[in-house]
């Protein structure tokens, strides 16, 4: 076995234990600092004023009045005369002032003309005469496939097809493939033809129908065939920490920002590109963030504000937070996607046939293509999607990019299939697991357990709860997937002669558990406890580690210390083994003591070991990947299943959630606690927009009505109900290395609650959130969605 | 948040003169600071009256009721015995409002004044906002919040108080200050009547004069033989705004309903006095089948706009639910 190969059970006195997490004490205390908090003497206070329409061309502006007020430090244009906006809260001026109020007062100062267009804010279904959309791809459009993760054969075909009105460059292109894009996407933007964009004005962007098998044959011969409609509505990220940044040039050519981002070791480049000043000569800083969900890669246009406005004030330190209006306006949100579903299946229960029409929006940039039918090939499909371009800010990544719409679509065709042929859902999906291929057995591992948890035998009743009274109660599943690779990470390791450790790297803690599982892996490498271990995190200018997106960062950061804290130890023991007159690769680290695995008695303590190495300190770089030290710590690929148990009242439309429960897999857990917290809080936030959350865009003005946290609504402790959360270790598990977490179990609390309301009251509630308006309208309509 | 002058009085009497034209009392602040941060309502001035003891505190005489000064917390309103022991739907109705945090601060003589949540005032496009050609934007736009009754415009917004259906419901009457007025100074007008449909952009959806000061609450002593029910719709147990709220107090004869004062919440521009539910269950013990008359004959007026249709259904619910739970109910008096 390779030494760099994560312990097995008898060996890791700290893996795969329930810890409490490192930094717990200075949050619940107040004593973490977030870039909030962030409020060094002379601070500028930054402000933005933000576009009132939806869509308008700027005619003139005029700053005078405001840069000559008293307390005003610097003023900058971000979108002058003669541009069009796209979006109302778009960002027009930056200013900087002594403090918030002489900020406000010099942004009412300013003055701002605008021809107002036009705009399209309805994500309601498209019109049956839609042309197919032959138009060559923008960057945008391009951009933003990539940002909404659709399947990379999806991305080249749209390439090929329609051609791209863009030129990018052999440094875009290098660029793009260093962001994450596939290899074989950048040679198809190299070898994609050029067109000129076309001006069609019409919001509907309308794919090719893409056809697998025989759809028409295998519905033909089908024995049972279930039609519906299903989707859910834009979203908001709703950062509890909105977004902001604050810039300040200790020199000319020096920058330090600090930054609520997901993407530390990223930022720096992304400012120095349009600064013009090296990227080396940035510090990046961050030590806590409140919540990024996928809305916090990039310094975007306010941060980059900052740095202006800093620059152009002498350096001095300006800080723009965004507020709650412009957080839920413009700094992120989920895009909608609806569908009209036909799913078959033969009499055996086996899915045959799919077929969907689906559509949504992401903004301006059209919308994400949900991976439709989720989790299960379905041999025979047909499917077509249209991307309709609406006034409002685009679509970020929000936590597993498309993943809970395609399951609301998918499992609730399924779950509505199951009804029309009299069967437990839990029976047709468990009659269909060879359709999700290579997660079967995960997937048949999970089932019975997560039904033991709900207890479904007892639970479960077939659509339509028949107990007297209003309220009916009523079980739902929903499986779910996602990848979690790690990501690239180093991290430079070194052991003192004091004994201590010191670890660092350039990543970040979301807040879900990176610092603790970092210290975990060394702590339990090196048979010390976690208090011996300083890890220093949040500043660029440590070894380089990935963004945090896409559960990447918990098999990425665990790798590279783990490699990093095989290779110090080795480095150590070569350093004792005179001492305890043995060869290094007789020794091993265990409970505080350096000894001899034949002869433990033979052992020096922890201290007195490092002590061993003279008056330096030593340092190792440890990395992921690294093909030179087998084998791959970190994997791919994770199942998870999910069941609800709801209330409807049926006279009010209110639906709450009694108990969910959660079974999850992420490879080898490697601390069950607060992988558990983070299950949890997932199934919170997933309760939370499968009930209440909605971005209301106004079809008048075309803003949004909703941006704060009264009517854009967030469950609270009341309405949450009993969570269960099961964690999958043990063989099957462990030995697939670590992945990450972060998306997975969010994915499918909206379709698990949405069947379970269906199975409730009898009827399908088309579209999430389940509000009182749509709920009652299912009832009225008794599922036969006639119209919209 | 636009600057301001700041003024705290110890007398009543000084209040109207320190509010002048461009005046705003300050007393919980819950509502009146985030207008004025988000930059909806911008006065010069504000008058924190939290220093004017005369103000604050309860009081209860069997025979005379229950007053409420000003300055009572919504959190000392649901902490006050007298309060729980003789008027306890109104302690459940301040229980469920708002959050804890809210509570502590908040009043009863703002949670009166407090402005309504139509999410386009709120936006800053005005209490009755239209667009460049005229329309309103309520009609034209998203109104599924928007009220189902009073609503012939050009008014749309909800009544947002949840305590004063319950306050008009047990008849309680407003007590208002201004040193202008005739005699003592003290106006005291039926609750019901202080909330008022605006009837265009200059009016306000308050009976508050020029300088004057809402000083307490009265609400008369509960009668024998009464039955009092609330029920509030709403889609969050968090936090939240009812979607529809219903109190029913019911004066009975043996179990036949002598007379009948519902109050609706949140479906009009003012908290709405049921009359025709009231009517129906006159005369009828409170069964599921009068109670759903009733609740059928309160929307029979009800207007749906373009997206608020299920709110008539939640009314109906609502009024419905508050007469059942009054069936229920121990007597509201302290017999």
């Amino acid at each position: 076995m390779s030494e760099y190969q994560w312990p097995d059970p008898a060996t890791r006195p700290l893996l795969g234990k329930p810890i409490s997490r490192v930094d717990g004490p200075v949050k619940v205390s107040g004593r973490a600092k977030y870039t909030y908090d962030y409020n060094p003497d002379g601070l500028l206070a930054g402000k933005i004023l933000r576009c009132p329409y939806a869509h308008a061309r700027i005619t003139s502006l005029d700053t005078s009045v405001a840069e000559r007020m008293s307390g005003v430090k610097a003023v900058h244009v971000i979108q002058g005369p003669g541009i069009e906006v796209f979006w109302a809260g778009d960002e027009i001026v930056g200013v900087a002032a002594v403090d918030e109020p002489t900020a406000e007062d010099a942004i009412r100062a300013i003055r701002v003309q605008y021809e107002v267009l036009p705009h399209f804010v309805s994500d309601a279904e498209p019109p049956k005469n839609i042309a197919l959309d032959t138009g060559p791809m923008s960057r945008d459009n391009f951009e933003d496939m990539e940002d909404n993760q659709v399947p990379d054969e999806q991305v080249i075909a749209a390439i090929q097809r329609n051609g791209i009105s863009f030129k990018p460059d052999e440094k875009y292109l290098k660029a793009a493939q260093e962001s994450g894009v596939d290899p074989k996407v950048v040679q198809a933007l190299r070898t994609a033809k050029y067109a000129e964009a076309t001006t069609s004005r019409s919001p509907y962007k309308k794919t090719a129908v893409q056809t697998q098998g025989e759809p028409d044959k295998a519905f033909a011969s089908a024995a049972a065939v279930s039609e519906g409609i299903y989707g859910a509505s834009c979203i908001t990220h709703c950062c509890l920490e909105t977004h902001g940044m604050a810039s300040e040039w200790p020199t000319d050519e020096d920058m330090t920002v600090h930054i609520s981002t997901q993407n530390l070791s990223g930022i720096a480049g992304q400012v120095a590109e349009p600064l013009g000043i090296p990227a080396g000569n940035i510090q990046v800083l961050e030590q806590y963030i409140g919540g990024g969900f996928g809305s916090k890669f990039s310094p975007d246009r306010w941060g980059m504000t900052t740095a202006h406005l800093s620059k152009k004030a002498g350096g001095k330190p300006v800080k723009i937070m965004l507020e709650r209006d412009a957080e839920q306006e413009v700094a992120g949100m989920r895009p909608s996607t609806f569908a009209r579903v036909k799913i078959a299946a033969d009499k055996e229960g086996k899915l045959v046939a799919w077929e969907s029409r689906s559509w949504g929006t992401g903004g301006m940039g059209g919308g994400g293509t949900p991976p439709l039918p989720y989790i299960f090939e379905i041999p025979n499909q047909r499917k077509q999607n249209i991307a309709i371009a609406t006034n409002q800010g685009s679509a970020r990544a929000w936590r597993a990019p498309n993943h809970p719409q395609a399951a609301v679509i998918s499992m609730g065709a399924i779950e509505d299939l199951a009804a029309r042929m009299n069967l437990d859902p839990v029976e047709l999906i468990t009659r269909n697991l060879e359709l999700t291929g290579t997660r079967k057995k995960i997937y048949r591992d999970e089932l019975p357990i997560a039904a033991e948890l709900m207890e479904w035998k007892k639970n479960w009743h077939p659509r339509g709860d028949k107990s007297p009274g209003p309220v009916k109660r009523g079980l739902g599943l929903s499986l779910h997937t996602w990848g979690g690779r790690g990501h690239n990470s180093d991290c430079d390791f070194t052991l003192h002669p004091d004994g201590s450790v010191e670890i660092k790297m350039a990543t970040q803690d979301l807040g879900t558990g990176c610092r603790t599982l970092i210290t975990i892996v060394a702590a339990d490498t090196l048979g010390i406890p976690m208090e011996n271990i300083k890890l220093l995190i949040g500043d660029s200018r440590y070894p380089v580690s990935g963004a945090s997106g896409g559960s990447t960062t918990s098999g990425g950061v665990t790798s590279s210390t783990r490699r990093a804290a095989v290779d110090a130890r080795q480095q150590l023991f070569a350093k004792v083994a005179p001492a305890l007159q043995a060869k290094p690769e007789e020794l091993e680290a265990v409970n505080g003591f350096v000894r001899v695995k034949s002869d433990p008695g033979r052992s020096l303590s922890w201290k007195e070991a490092c002590s061993k190495m003279g008056a330096m300190p030593l340092t190792v770089r440890g990395k992921n990947p690294d093909k030179s030290k087998p084998p791959d710590l970190t994997n791919s690929g994770v199942g998870g299943v999910q069941m609800a148990d709801v209330s409807v009242d049926t006279e009010t439309g209110i639906v709450r959630v009694n108990r969910m429960v959660a079974v999850q897999d992420c490879g080898l857990v490697v601390d069950v606690k607060t992988a558990e917290s983070q299950v949890l809080g997932a199934l919170i936030m997933g309760i939370s927009y499968a009930l209440y959350e909605e971005k209301i865009l106004d079809p008048v003005t075309g803003r949004m009505l909703n941006p704060n946290m009264e009517f854009y609504r967030l469950a609270g402790i009341a309405d949450i109900g009993e969570l269960k959360v099961h964690m999958m270790t043990g063989k099957g598990y462990d030995e697939r290395g670590v992945i990450g977490l972060a998306e997975p179990p969010v994915v499918s609390p909206g379709a698990a609650i949405s069947n379970a309301v269906a199975n409730a009251i009898g009827v399908r509630v088309p579209f999430l959130p389940l509000t009182p308006d749509r709920v009652l309208a299912a009832l009225e309509q008794g599922g036969a969605h006639a119209s919209l | 948040m636009q600057a301001f002058e700041y003024a705290s009085p110890t007398r009543k009497e000084q209040v109207a003169t320190l509010l002048g034209e461009h005046g705003a009392i300050l007393a919980g602040g819950t509502d009146l600071l985030a207008l004025m941060k988000d930059d909806v309502v911008t006065p010069r001035r504000l008058v924190n009256i939290k220093q004017i003891e005369t103000l604050r505190g309860t009081s209860y005489q069997p025979g005379n009721g229950l007053r409420i000064g000003a300055l009572t917390t919504i959190a000392d309103l649901v902490e006050d015995a007298n309060v729980r022991q003789n008027y306890p739907v109104l302690a459940e109705a301040a229980n469920e409002a708002a959050s804890p945090q809210i509570r502590n601060l908040a009043t009863i003589g703002g949670n009166m004044c407090q402005r309504p949540r139509c999410w386009y005032f709120r936006n800053g496009l005005g209490l009755m906002p239209v667009t460049a050609d005229g329309k309103s934007m309520v009609l034209e736009g998203d109104n599924r919040y928007s009220a189902i009754l009073g609503n012939t415009g050009p008014a749309y917004f909800v009544s947002p108080s949840t305590i004063a259906p319950v306050l008009i419901a047990y008849g309680a009457k407003i007590r208002l200050y201004s040193p202008s007025a005739p005699g003592s100074g003290v106006r005291e007008l039926p609750l019901e009547n202080f909330f008022v449909i605006p009837k265009s952009q200059k009016d306000s959806e308050h009976d508050l004069r020029p300088g004057e000061l809402v000083i307490e609450l009265v609400v008369p002593p509960p009668s024998q033989n009464v039955k009092i029910g609330t029920y509030e719709v709403r889609q969050r147990a968090a936090f939240d705004w009812p979607l529809a709220q219903a109190t029913a107090v019911l004066e009975m004869d043996g179990n036949t309903v002598k007379s009948a004062r519902i109050v609706l919440g949140h479906v009009a521009p003012i908290p709405w006095l049921d009359i025709g539910g009231a009517q129906e269950i006159i005369g009828k013990s409170i069964t599921p089948e009068t109670a759903m008359a009733s609740a059928n004959a309160s929307v029979a007026l009800a207007r749906p706009l373009s997206h608020n249709k299920y709110k008539i259904t939640l009314t109906k619910v609502a009024v419905k639910r508050a007469l059942l739970k009054a069936a229920v109910h121990n007597s509201g008096g302290a017999a």
